[in-house]
């Protein structure tokens, strides 16, 4: 009798015992992510923090070897962030309205779907290439507003799935609601569907602009750089990932100094934004 | 009376034919509406093909000269205009191959984790934890593997890797040369940690998808967690899980700027994993503002080409994986 059971008892001990280091392993994953995690942004803090001062918001990038700040490269990037979400925003929620709402037929919305899932993940130098390509090569200069083309091209899909997301939230009823009421279906959705989706689609924006703040590669080929201040849109412009690049990269330790003072406004400005989006979301 | 009588059947004809002034406005409204997203929809669907066409276009000059041996020469040299792809896909590959190697199994035990063992008031903040992960721009972990993690590397764990495995018969190659720090393995290494959100996302997703019933049924017949999630859980979501980690493989493949700043970018092919090397994007960031001549350009662009082939592929399969999980899970339920 006990030595039928003993066989068993031994598999079911091994069984539990390869539960448990499985389970152990599964733990150490989260920390392993964790860890990482931790690690970037307490060196990010300490060593940026280091480099905040007032005269980065107040210079311009130095020459090697002199003092500076950030002040061109900070406008810069806003400057184009902004006019990459203004020329992004209204061509992704309109793409989007489509999907949601008019494209329950058909073949364009689904193709559409699908392709915009490829693009959100597309690498974004390639996305730099093309806007060369068709913009910079054919104006021969290098400029503010290839930069926010580039961006904006970044926006769109993000804009997309997020609109499409959200109102495919909206319940039926509500637009039948409206619709029975008399409202032409422009009104409906301008009216309805987008009030009900609102926060979402907010959401969306707030994400597309925490993507576009510290892309780098599209920018390479687009806006260049520029060491001066500049605010014309039409000429090579400075922005915050082009300059941590070139700081990163050269041997000079005030223009290393520098990167990190960048890195950490770029770090903030970003994972601030996504906060933000998350509050808005859960509201 | 008769002339009256058509005279006002025709009137009421006509008046319901043409619908009053704005009655007609709402319907002129609607098809602009309709129209103008529409035309913003097929924007959208074309932009993949006009980024494509674009890309040939600008290559044209060395897909002429050079056909299908681009893909196999190892020269890059501009002085000499001589150019092949074979160094950069052969660093990007390798480089996403390492960052899957490792960056697939953390994601599989973290999505364990998340699903299945966290307590349910931790869940939402570790995810939010891991997916911050994704949300900090590639340019700062560049910058970290660079000055933070590679000189550490060097110092402390590839004299290690090239002790223990730099002597053995097949790997060996692999180990072997100086430790600097900048390679292939760093690159690998920082690409796995970029890629571990955006895997375990559509794992989490998906293995939440499982109908309880038959987690249930499994633990009942006395399952442990572990076979309940590698017999049950696995299985039936197996569609979805090689969905996420091809989605982590595209984004692995055009990751630029991290690897662009501890590749080490060189021209070069090399067997060892600690040797500089050379990726599709990081050599676009390097040269690409600074070609000289049109062929060098060409060249470059035909490499976007490339990658931009590469990417689209990995990520349609990806989201038909996805998409036919969906399918099924809206059958069976």
């Amino acid at each position: 009798m006990s030595s039928a059971i003993a066989p068993l008892n031994k598999i079911y001990r091994r069984r539990r015992m390869v539960n448990a280091l499985m389970l152990f392993i599964s733990g150490l994953t989260l920390l392993f992510g964790l860890f990482w995690l931790a690690w970037i942004i307490v060196t990010l803090f300490y060593e940026g923090f280091n480099a905040l001062g007032p005269s980065l918001f107040t210079q311009n990038t130095p020459p090697p070897g002199s003092n500076g700040g950030l002040l061109n490269a900070i406008v810069g990037s806003f400057l184009m962030a902004m006019m990459g979400t203004l020329i992004g925003t209204p061509v992704g929620i309109l793409a989007g309205t489509y999907l949601a709402e008019f494209g329950r037929r058909g073949w364009l919305a689904p193709a559409t779907r699908f392709i915009n899932d490829i693009l959100l993940s597309a690498p974004s130098i390639v996305i730099g290439l093309f806007i060369y390509s068709v913009y910079v090569a054919k104006v021969s200069h290098f400029s503010g507003w290839a930069g926010a083309l580039a961006l904006s091209l970044i926006v769109i899909p993000v804009v997309v799935r997020t609109t499409d997301d959200m109102l495919k939230l909206v319940p039926d009823s509500l637009r039948e609601a409206a619709v029975a009421l008399g409202a032409p279906a422009w009104k409906m959705i301008v009216f309805v569907s987008y009030r009900a989706a609102r926060a979402g689609i907010v959401t969306g924006i707030l994400l597309a602009v925490a993507r576009i703040s510290g892309e780098t590669a599209p920018l390479l080929f687009t806006s260049l750089n520029n060491q001066f201040w500049s605010l014309n849109m039409n000429a090579p412009m400075a922005n915050l990932p082009v300059v941590i690049f070139q700081f990163a990269m050269s041997p000079y330790p005030d223009w290393h100094r520098l990167a990190w003072g960048g890195a950490i406004l770029i770090t903030l400005g970003v994972l601030g934004l996504n906060i933000l989006a998350r509050v808005m979301f859960r509201r | 009376m008769t002339a009256t009588a058509a005279a006002f059947e025709t009137s009421e004809r006509s008046a319901y034919n043409q619908p009053p002034k704005p009655v007609q406005r709402v319907v002129w409204m609607d098809a602009f509406f309709k129209n103008l997203t529409r035309f913003f929809a097929f924007f959208v669907f074309a932009m993949l093909a006009a980024i494509l066409i674009s890309l040939v276009v600008h290559s044209q000059l060395t897909l002429s000269k050079f056909g299908f041996n681009f893909l196999f020469n190892a020269e890059w040299d501009p002085v000499t205009e001589e150019f092949g792809a074979l160094v950069p896909i052969y660093g990007t590959l390798v480089s996403s191959a390492i960052a899957m190697a490792i960056g697939i199994p953390v994601s599989f035990g973290i999505a364990l984790f998340l699903t299945e063992l966290s307590p349910n008031w931790l869940k939402r903040p570790l995810g939010t934890a891991i997916e911050m992960l994704a949300a900090i721009p590639s340019i700062i972990y560049g910058m970290w593997g660079l000055f933070v993690f590679a000189p550490l590397f060097a110092e402390h764990v590839q004299p290690v890797l090239i002790k223990t495995f730099g002597a053995l018969p097949i790997f060996g190659p692999l180990f072997k040369g100086p430790a600097m720090g900048i390679g292939m393995l760093t690159a690998g290494i920082i690409l796995a940690i970029m890629v571990i959100p955006f895997i375990t996302a559509v794992m989490r997703d998906v293995f939440e998808l499982v109908p309880p019933l038959l987690k249930e049924s499994a633990y009942g017949l006395g399952a442990t967690t572990w076979e309940v999630v590698w017999r049950v859980v696995l299985p039936y979501t197996k569609i979805g899980v090689v969905g996420g980690v091809m989605l982590g493989l595209g984004r692995a493949l055009g990751e630029t700027m991290a690897v662009t700043f501890v590749i080490g970018n060189a021209h070069r092919l090399s067997t060892s994993l600690l040797a500089p090397g050379n990726s599709i994007a990081s050599s676009l960031a390097n040269e690409f503002t600074e070609a000289v001549g049109d062929l060098h350009s060409s060249a470059l662009i035909e490499l976007g080409l490339i990658l931009f082939l590469i990417t689209t592929i990995v990520l349609a399969l990806s989201k038909l994986l996805l998409l036919q999980l969906s399918k099924r899970e809206g059958r069976e339920t």
